[in-house]
């Protein structure tokens, strides 16, 4: 009898207050699990910390964490890190815009006409199979050693994700959309507007972040072949003068300059995909 | 390739006998490899005039509606459309990334658009949803939305390709009633591809039987309306078409 009325009133509560304690208590479990999963990290730091600064590990093969961001501040106020940093940051811009373009294009072209897909194709598949970073010693001989083959290895590296996920995401496309479009009386440019590019625009996200990640990699290795500047010159000249400090330094640059690249590009991810939010509450 | 013309002349007439005619169709054939799925289809609709195109699974029905259309660029014969033609799927096949009012407005042009959206919408009581998008929507709104798509053309001919098959029994009568009101206040012309044949009896001027890639038969229903399964005639012209499909007859109608 006490069971049946249990249950009962642990069915009409359940009914009743269903919104408010659901959605209040996962939220808090999150927010301590995040916490929880901050603590290792930190744990790691404070330790790094303590044995550089007691001595355990030698500063000149390790130094301490706060010694590599008074590092950065030092470089950062007389301007030494700005100039890498911009230097760095307009080989990646040059180098993804021309990669990632013409990933774009040919993806596309392949993609859309039968015959960009029979010519293009076959020879980008065959290409992409090349470690392009094992292509340096071939690309000194074609472009020399400066500026060109930095921005050509990071177009080369961001070339192929973004061909290869434009292309999938135009072959990915419901054809009965196309057809609907069809009916609605749009032009084949229209129907590229309104249902091939948004409904390619998620694969091609997925590409360009995909792109930049590659895009980073190819940098670190272009700016060690011989770079009079950029971050990754900074950290071969420090090594050159034993400055450990700075040589982790321009590593943490490099990783934060991944991660707020991917940062910003999940958030235009989430404004221009809205849609699929929707698609995600139901 | 079907030809296809669009004509502005009323001398169709004279083809038809039927008073204008939206549609006239002259030996329609199709073939998927070695199988011939329409082998010679004539087929005239006439303005405002609503034909049911019955037929088993497989019997070319909607290979038919797509040649009428426009989708189909590999069958032969002749088509010619006289006025504004609009098509509802099965599948609602509204864009996922456009919101409910844009997919209704989808290829029109001029600056009554968003009036003539927010009309089309309230036609098929959707109005508060013109924000939402597709996903929010049940499988009977995306279905009206639909509806609403092809009504905001103002189309002569609507053509209906089993547009109520995915959804549940209640959302279909719903949608049948919706569709009888929206031609009578429009009076547009439609054909409506299903295999329901009670759907067909409610909805339908006029009904064909495809079977073995031709119009196997033409039932004109003189039913009055509103239609219901209670009606006389009703139950004997049901029991007549579901033996023409080769369905066995129930005899309790």
């Amino acid at each position: 009898m006490s069971v049946t009325q249990a249950t009962a009133a642990g069915t009409v509560s359940g009914l009743r207050g269903a919104a408010v304690p659901d959605s209040a208590r996962p939220r808090r479990r999150t927010a301590a699990r995040r916490w929880r999963r901050a603590l290792s990290p930190l744990l790691i730091v404070l330790v790094w910390e303590a044995v550089t600064r007691t001595g355990l590990v030698p500063d000149s093969k390790l130094p301490a964490p706060s010694a590599v961001l008074g590092a950065g501040w030092r470089l950062a106020l007389d301007g030494t890190l700005g100039g890498h940093l911009l230097d760095s940051l307009t080989r990646a811009a040059i180098g993804l815009a021309v990669g990632g373009g013409l990933g774009l294009v040919l993806g596309a072209a392949a993609g859309l006409i039968r015959l960009g897909d029979d010519l293009i194709d076959p020879p980008v598949q065959m290409a992409r199979m090349l470690p392009h970073l094992g292509l340096v010693p071939l690309l000194i001989i074609w472009v020399g050693i400066g500026e060109p083959l930095k921005i050509s290895l990071v177009a080369l590296g961001a070339f192929f994700p973004v061909y290869l996920n434009a292309y999938a995401g135009i072959r990915g496309i419901d054809e009965r959309l196309v057809e609907a479009a069809r009916t609605c009386g749009l032009s084949a440019l229209a129907r590229l507007r309104h249902v091939v590019l948004p409904g390619a625009l998620p694969s091609l996200f997925l590409g360009l972040r995909l792109a930049f990640a590659a895009g980073w990699l190819s940098l670190v290795v272009g700016e060690q072949v011989n770079a009079q500047s950029g971050i990754g010159f900074m950290m071969m000249e420090a090594r050159e003068f034993s400055q450990t400090d700075v040589v982790v330094l321009g590593l943490l640059v490099y990783a934060l300059l991944g991660l707020l690249s991917d940062f910003v590009l999940r958030i235009a991810e989430r404004r221009a995909l809205a849609w699929r939010r929707g698609l995600r509450a139901t | 390739m079907a030809t296809r013309t669009e004509s502005d002349v009323t001398d169709l007439d004279a083809a038809t006998g039927r008073g204008a005619a939206v549609v006239v169709a002259t030996g329609l054939r199709r073939t998927f490899g070695a199988a011939t799925v329409l082998n010679g289809v004539d087929l005239v609709v006439g303005r405002g005039e609503v034909v049911a195109l019955l037929g088993s699974s497989g019997s070319g029905k909607s290979t038919l509606l797509r040649i009428l259309a426009g989708l189909d660029a590999e069958a032969d014969g002749e088509v010619t459309t006289n006025g504004r033609v609009a098509v509802v799927f099965q599948e609602h096949r509204l864009m996922p990334w456009k919101r409910v009012a844009d997919n209704v407005a989808l290829g029109l042009r001029g600056a009554d658009v968003p009036e003539r959206t927010a009309a089309a919408l309230a036609e098929v009581g959707l109005a508060e949803r013109t924000r939402a998008w597709p996903a929010e929507l049940s499988g009977g709104q995306s279905q009206r939305v639909a509806v609403a798509r092809a009504l905001v053309r103002q189309p002569d001919l609507l053509l209906l390709d089993e547009p109520f098959g995915a959804l549940d029994a209640l959302t279909r009568l719903k949608m049948q009633a919706l569709l009888q009101r929206l031609r009578l206040e429009h009076g547009f012309a439609a054909l409506l591809v299903t295999h329901d044949v009670d759907e067909a009896l409610l909805l339908a001027d006029r009904i064909l039987i495809l079977d073995n890639g031709v119009i196997a038969q033409d039932v004109p229903v003189t039913l009055a309306h509103p239609r219901a399964h209670d009606r006389p005639g009703f139950s004997e012209l049901r029991r007549h078409l579901l033996a023409r499909l080769g369905v066995p007859a129930d005899p309790d109608g």
